[in-house]
């Protein structure tokens, strides 16, 4: 669906504030922008991204995502994530079978740069998905990670 | 009968899995030693090193004179030379053992408080177990160099030997079963042959480790208790002759090779 | 009572990598505890990192994080000596702090 860049920045915008907002309900304590709540509950990594404002995400080879193919154990599965796309602001992260598929976003329009390593738990044999904002745009990339059943502790 | 079956299950086991090496295990290895530079095991090395230097227990002492076997409170090194003999105990200890030793004799506590739940569960770990792996993170890239000098040094061994050998339980299993055969897998682990020096080494790298099941800090002691476990074998007691007859001959086997400190663990 | 973090932080030219090990539970509110009752959620929900006091990375994270987490990030125009401090909330409203200076790479 074609949209104007205008009517996404719109509704990017508009997400966002409902996100602030709603999160600012919940947790009155925070001064900043909050922890978006409805993303995080989202059941699909579709959800979530429309909770979050990412609309017209393009496939992007630019996206670095290095994690294993078959991770050793579900409960601890590192990933690295480098975005190589010029003016990356902020990375978000789902884990499309999880319960809650979005996991979590980076934001590197301060001063750091486009890269992250963190350990998560992956539920079941997921697709990770990773989108990179740079220039307003959106795009993303995918790495299919394995978890099976291990043997003993050794 | 059933000795028969077994062994020629084990045979085609190993025949199956002997031909190349394992590309599942080979990535597993990776991402683990990348996992272990960040490893969540120094938390407990940090909460070691306090246990270590804070007087505590009914003498109200620390453990800095804690003789690990280079000498009171040398800790440096001393993971990498045990199990060893302690003449002040006539037996050959491993270094959960002796710590536990120490916090009896310089800190009042007792043997039955200290074995009572001796190892990690999701929302406690025992001091031993903290204070053990602050001591093998001292022995981090240092050769393994546990002694054979005492003649109580080569029994334990043997001794150590022989409980691997020895066949037990319901399952008629040994420690050989898994780990005296070359090229063996449980689901997607493999089952080093701890029999071999280039493979022993894998039963002493990367403990105690941070298993990511739980996200909980286990020793040796622990692993030695769950294989018996397995095995469905009686529990060896906690930092008993057996279980340190058991490492000296894991780890003599394993002499020579570089110690990495505590790993991560599946 | 909010435990401290291990810090590391290494200079690549003038890039500072930094890695983060965190002491935190992320509890997913699913698991069930010995006697049966589901322990209840409690997990890291944002991550700040600064350079000289100045926030220069932000995270918002979920309790899919494992359990005493590990992250790492890169802190341009990073000079050895500098202060490195990364700070983190939970949902219970617990909060943490650890600093250390930037170390000249080897």
């Amino acid at each position: 669906m074609h949209q104007t860049r205008r009517s996404v920045i719109k509704a990017g915008g508009a997400a966002a504030l409902l996100a602030a907002f709603g999160g600012a309900l919940l947790n009155p304590g925070r001064a900043q922008a909050a922890w978006n709540k409805g993303a995080f509950e989202a059941k699909s990594a579709l959800d979530a991204m429309r909770a979050l404002g990412l609309a017209n995400v393009e496939d992007s080879k630019a996206i670095d995502i290095r994690a294993p193919e078959i991770a050793e154990n579900g409960a601890v599965v590192p990933i690295d994530i480098t975005s190589n796309i010029p003016g990356t602001t902020s990375i978000s992260v789902f884990i499309e079978k999880n319960p809650f598929p979005y996991t979590g976003s980076f934001d590197f329009s301060q001063g750091a740069v486009a890269y992250v390593h963190l350990r998560v738990k992956i539920g079941e044999s997921s697709p990770v998905r990773v989108v990179a904002t740079a220039g307003g745009k959106h795009y993303t990339s995918v790495k299919e990670v394995k978890v099976t059943i291990g043997g003993c502790g050794g | 009968m059933k000795r028969v079956l077994v062994l020629g299950t084990l045979a085609v086991a190993c025949a199956a899995a002997a031909q190349t090496p394992d590309p599942t295990a080979a990535e597993f290895d990776k991402f683990r030693e990348i996992m272990e530079q960040d490893n969540p095991a120094e938390l407990f090395e940090v909460k070691g090193e306090e246990l270590w230097r804070k007087p505590r227990g009914p003498k109200n002492a620390s453990l800095e004179k804690c003789d690990l076997g280079l000498g009171p409170g040398v800790v440096k090194g001393a993971y990498a030379q045990m199990p060893r003999y302690f003449a002040d105990v006539d037996r050959v200890m491993d270094a959960e053992a002796r710590i536990v030793h120490c916090m009896i004799t310089l800190q009042g506590f007792t043997y039955a408080e200290l074995a009572k739940q001796p190892f990690s569960s999701l929302t406690r770990t025992p001091d031993p177990v903290s204070i053990v792996t602050y001591v093998a993170a001292q022995s981090r890239g240092m050769k393994l160099a546990a002694p054979q000098n005492h003649p109580k040094e080569r029994d334990t061994y043997e001794a150590g030997k022989a409980i691997f050998f020895y066949r037990a339980g319901s399952f008629d299993f040994s420690c050989t079963s898994c780990h005296g055969v070359d090229g063996q897998r449980i689901r997607t682990q493999p089952l080093p042959n701890f029999t071999k020096p280039e493979q022993a080494i894998r039963a002493v790298q990367g403990w105690p480790g941070y298993r990511m099941t739980g996200g909980v800090m286990h020793s040796l002691q622990w692993r030695m208790n769950d294989c018996y476990r397995q095995q469905r074998f009686p529990e060896p007691g906690y930092a008993s002759e057996t279980v340190s007859a058991l490492l000296s001959y894991l780890t003599v086997n394993a002499n020579g090779q570089v110690y990495r400190g505590p790993g991560i663990k599946r | 009572m909010a435990e401290p973090m291990k810090i590391r932080a290494t200079l690549q030219g003038d890039v500072a990598d930094v890695r983060v090990l965190m002491a935190h539970p992320m509890e997913t509110g699913q698991r069930k505890d010995a006697a049966g009752k589901l322990v209840p959620l409690h997990f890291i929900q944002t991550i700040t990192g600064q350079l000289n006091g100045k926030t220069v990375f932000t995270a918002d994270v979920s309790q899919a994080v494992s359990r005493n987490p590990v992250f790492a990030f890169k802190v341009k125009g990073a000079k050895a000596g500098d202060k490195l401090s990364v700070t983190w909330q939970d949902n219970t409203g617990d909060k943490r702090t650890d600093e250390v200076v930037i170390r000249a790479g080897s």
